[in-house]
């Protein structure tokens, strides 16, 4: 290790080039469709992921719209709710969020942002994209399977999952949806292994880990996390398959279904309850903490603020991830588990409630007379907060035992768990692509549609799962396809559900101002530059926009400074790109 | 799931370990200048890609199979489990799969001291020991379903097949990369740093496997229930 002495920035060397190991595309086919390169492979991965979550989007119409008017609708029996229900949740969660998040900004940005040219194993990350696209066609392939997809419910528990009483059960439903998960998660294990060993080893000179902005710390904490969770998935995949193919009994207990023995006995259900949540915590953190990082940097970049604590929001992504990975059974507390473990694990639960305040606090003091730009993405920053912040306090209500146990099957649940990890790291998703668009097209979004698309969407979103939890309070059951008379619901809960279903039109229909928004910029958007928002991370300073094969030119960047020099005083901008040497007069070691 | 729990407070150990050497205490925003550039940790060269990819990957497979044995223990608890005999070709598999490490960690030697011959000699043998391991396995299976152990009968049974596939599944991946690296050592006339880094890994990867299989094989065998029992009295 070289001591240079502050202030001698011509001491430093430039940085070599390494060509040798950058892929050279020779054709249309392979820079384009069989692309090595990451930024390619994310927008591949982003268009599929956003394709396929509009159709979990319809499917999520129709379920509303049998809750708000049931029977009217002929094409929808019970079977099919259930198969709505199931494909909605399992597209939502994995093949939208954790593939969009991870794939998407994972491959567009961490390469950037460390100052790589590219992902450590560009072919393993090709294969990765493409191993995905099959797995989502494998469940697309569901819906046109004879039986339809599974109905199962998005948590796929046995021994229901597998018999003849669930849709998909004994038809091609649940085989599919099993496979599909295997290979989603051999195809997300290549990838991850490049998001990893990318952050580790192809940071560019002076890009310490302290050094990173928190968007990449959220990315790489979440791919680690991704990693050793989604194991759990794939063995209980595995072993379900097992069940449901060769007869085995690892989940099937004795059980009679239509009269008859089945041949299984002594499996027990619980135990892929274990495996399953084992990896389905996780995910919240795997899909929330890329959102964190996304966050703080949107917020800092908009509010021309360094990010409040720093330190703390990388001490608090990492122990979050720590934490997430023992508090897996507060899921299953109405599960028949032992009732002491419910103790252990509603502690764990609250406790992880602290490394989250803090970014919430962190944040709420970095806007703290902040320089406020309510740009789009700023908008969505702000939205991501309060609606984090609501979704998370009903968290605290579910995380003990004795409060979950009665809202446990309502809707109170459906309203929390939407609130906290649908809609939060969605309007981050948005916020990070109105921030990210001009550097992937070199052109703005529009600023109208725009506006329309977050009022819409963020009072939307609130209209739709505001009153779920109310409805949750009354005692309205999740997962039932038709509420039918009851005793205890109130005729107003009807007039609500119409309402919510009403909201939940418009929302989606707000959604497609945002596609056509997406479509339309890219042709007729405003030419953007290089550093529209005058932002000082690296992805901002490449000599091209959109950034060129091998993002660099001839030099890899030098990094001289933290991702966060936002409003210096004594500077002559209000921000100092992380390429720009120390001089004297801009640190704040001078300054003091 | 207190294997799982167990391997993943190893793996955050590693992780602690990994990031106490990061300065992560640092206050970067006192630091713009180029002095703290240099990477805490980071020697000249720094570590291969591939290698830190390995070990991650390690990682993932070290809980894929943790997970397994962890649903293997929880399984083990309910009153239909029986225990089955092992065939004694397990023991000549185990003797075929050490050797074949061995072989690997020769070859490793081998490049090191650019003695290309040997090292074609040794890769060739690990190539042919790991394959003749997992013909092995197949042939007790077929042992095994000939004396009447199905894969249905009964849940020992069901996960004795089960892991021992995915294990060698793991095994017939690594049998590739061998066989690549054995391919390029053929093809090339000195030890270059690629080929010296294939070896390397294939040897750590087969290590790792090798050790796999030794934890599933005491499994199987029955030992490793002793010492569960020990640790789940120590708990209690």
């Amino acid at each position: 290790m070289v001591e240079i002495p502050a202030g001698s920035a011509g001491a430093v060397p430039s940085a070599e080039v390494e060509d040798v190991e950058l892929y050279h595309p020779k054709s249309w086919w392979t820079k384009y469709v069989f692309s090595q390169d990451a930024k390619i492979i994310a927008v591949q991965y982003s268009v599929t992921a956003i394709s396929i979550g509009l159709v979990a989007l319809v499917l999520s119409w129709l379920m509303r719209l049998q809750l708000a008017f049931p029977g009217y609708f002929e094409f929808i029996d019970a079977d099919s709710y259930y198969q709505f229900i199931t494909m909605h949740g399992m597209i939502m969660v994995i093949y939208l969020l954790t593939a969009l998040f991870l794939g998407g900004f994972g491959n567009y940005l961490i390469p950037l942002m460390v100052g790589a040219r590219d992902m450590v194993f560009p072919y393993a990350n090709m294969l990765s994209y493409w191993v995905y696209l099959i797995a989502v066609l494998i469940l697309v392939g569901g819906f046109f399977a004879p039986g339809g997809p599974t109905g199962a419910g998005w948590t796929l528990y046995p021994p229901q999952a597998v018999l003849s009483g669930t849709p998909g059960g004994k038809d091609w439903g649940i085989l599919l949806m099993l496979s599909s998960l295997i290979v989603f998660i051999i195809g997300f294990t290549m990838g991850g292994l490049n998001y990893v060993v990318t952050v580790l080893q192809g940071r560019t000179r002076g890009m310490t880990l302290m050094r990173m902005p928190l968007t990449v710390w959220g990315i790489f904490t979440a791919t680690v996390m991704a990693l050793l969770a989604f194991p759990a998935l794939f063995v209980a995949c595995v072993m379900m398959l097992f069940d449901r193919l060769l007869g085995t009994s690892f989940f099937m207990p004795a059980i009679v279904e239509m009269g008859e023995q089945l041949q299984h006995g002594g499996g027990s259900p619980i135990l892929f309850q274990h495996l399953f949540w084992f990896f389905g915590h996780p995910e919240v953190y795997i899909v929330a903490l890329p959102a964190f990082g996304i966050v703080s940097d949107l917020i800092s970049t908009h509010a021309r603020k360094n990010i409040f604590g720093y330190r703390m929001m990388v001490w608090a992504i990492v122990i979050i991830g720590a934490l997430s990975f023992i508090v897996w059974a507060h899921h299953m507390y109405v599960s028949g588990m032992n009732p002491a473990f419910g103790f252990f694990f509603a502690t764990t639960t609250l406790i992880i409630a602290i490394p989250t305040a803090i970014k919430v606090y962190n944040w709420v003091l970095t806007l703290w007379r902040g320089d406020i730009h309510l740009t789009l993405p700023m908008l969505f920053a702000l939205a991501f907060i309060v609606t984090f912040v609501n979704g998370g306090l009903t968290g605290l209500f579910l995380g003990n035992v004795v409060v979950d146990v009665p809202l446990s099957d309502t809707m109170f649940v459906v309203a929390h768990f939407h609130m906290v990890m649908g809609v939060a790291p969605i309007l981050v998703i948005f916020g990070a692509i109105y921030h990210w668009y001009p550097k992937v097209t070199g052109r703005m979004l529009n600023d109208a549609l725009g506006h329309i698309h977050f009022w819409t969407t963020f009072l939307g979103t609130y209209a739709i799962f505001f009153p779920m939890h109310y409805l949750g309070l009354l005692g309205v059951p999740r997962r039932y396809y038709e509420l039918g008379e009851t005793a205890f619901v109130p005729p107003s809960a009807h007039t609500l559900n119409v309402f919510i279903t009403v909201m939940a039109l418009v929302v989606g229909a707000a959604q497609m101002i945002f596609l056509f928004n997406l479509i339309w910029s890219l042709f007729r958007g405003r030419e953007a530059g290089g550093n529209p928002w005058r932002a000082t991370t690296l992805e901002w300073q490449t000599p091209e926009t959109p950034p060129a094969h091998g993002n660099w030119g001839k030099e890899l960047p030098v990094v001289y400074r933290w991702a966060y020099d936002y409003s210096v005083p004594g500077a002559p901008e209000d921000f100092i790109p992380q390429t720009q040497p120390a001089t004297g007069g801009t640190t704040r070691e001078a300054i003091a | 799931m207190n294997v799982t729990l167990f391997f993943l407070t190893a793996v955050g150990a590693v992780i602690a370990w990994w990031m106490a050497g990061q300065r992560l205490t640092s206050k970067p925003w006192l630091e713009a200048s180029p002095a703290q550039t240099t990477i805490a940790g980071r020697k000249d060269p720094p570590a291969p890609a591939v290698k830190i990819g390995l070990y991650v990957f390690l990682g993932v497979v070290g809980a894929l199979f943790s997970l397994s044995i962890s649903a293997y223990f929880m399984r083990m608890e309910s009153a239909d489990w029986w225990g089955m005999p092992l065939p004694r070709l397990l023991w000549v598999n185990t003797a075929l799969l050490a050797s074949g490490s061995v072989a690997l960690q020769w070859a490793k030697r081998e490049v090191r001291h650019g003695r290309m011959e040997a090292l074609r000699l040794a890769l060739v043998a690990g190539f042919i020991l790991g394959a003749l391991f997992l013909a092995g396995q197949i042939e007790a299976w077929r042992q095994l379903s000939a004396a009447g152990y199905l894969l249905t009968d009964n849940p020992a049974n069901s996960f004795f097949y089960m892991l021992t596939g995915l294990h060698g599944l793991h095994i017939l991946g690594g049998l590739v990369v061998v066989g690549r690296t054995t391919v390029r050592a053929f093809a090339a006339d000195a030890p270059s740093a690629r080929l010296r880094l294939s070896a390397g890994l294939c040897t750590v990867y087969f290590h790792f496997m090798l050790a796999v299989w030794l934890i599933l094989f005491a499994l199987f065998a029955g030992w490793a229930n002793d010492f569960v029992d020990l640790c789940r009295q120590l708990l209690s």
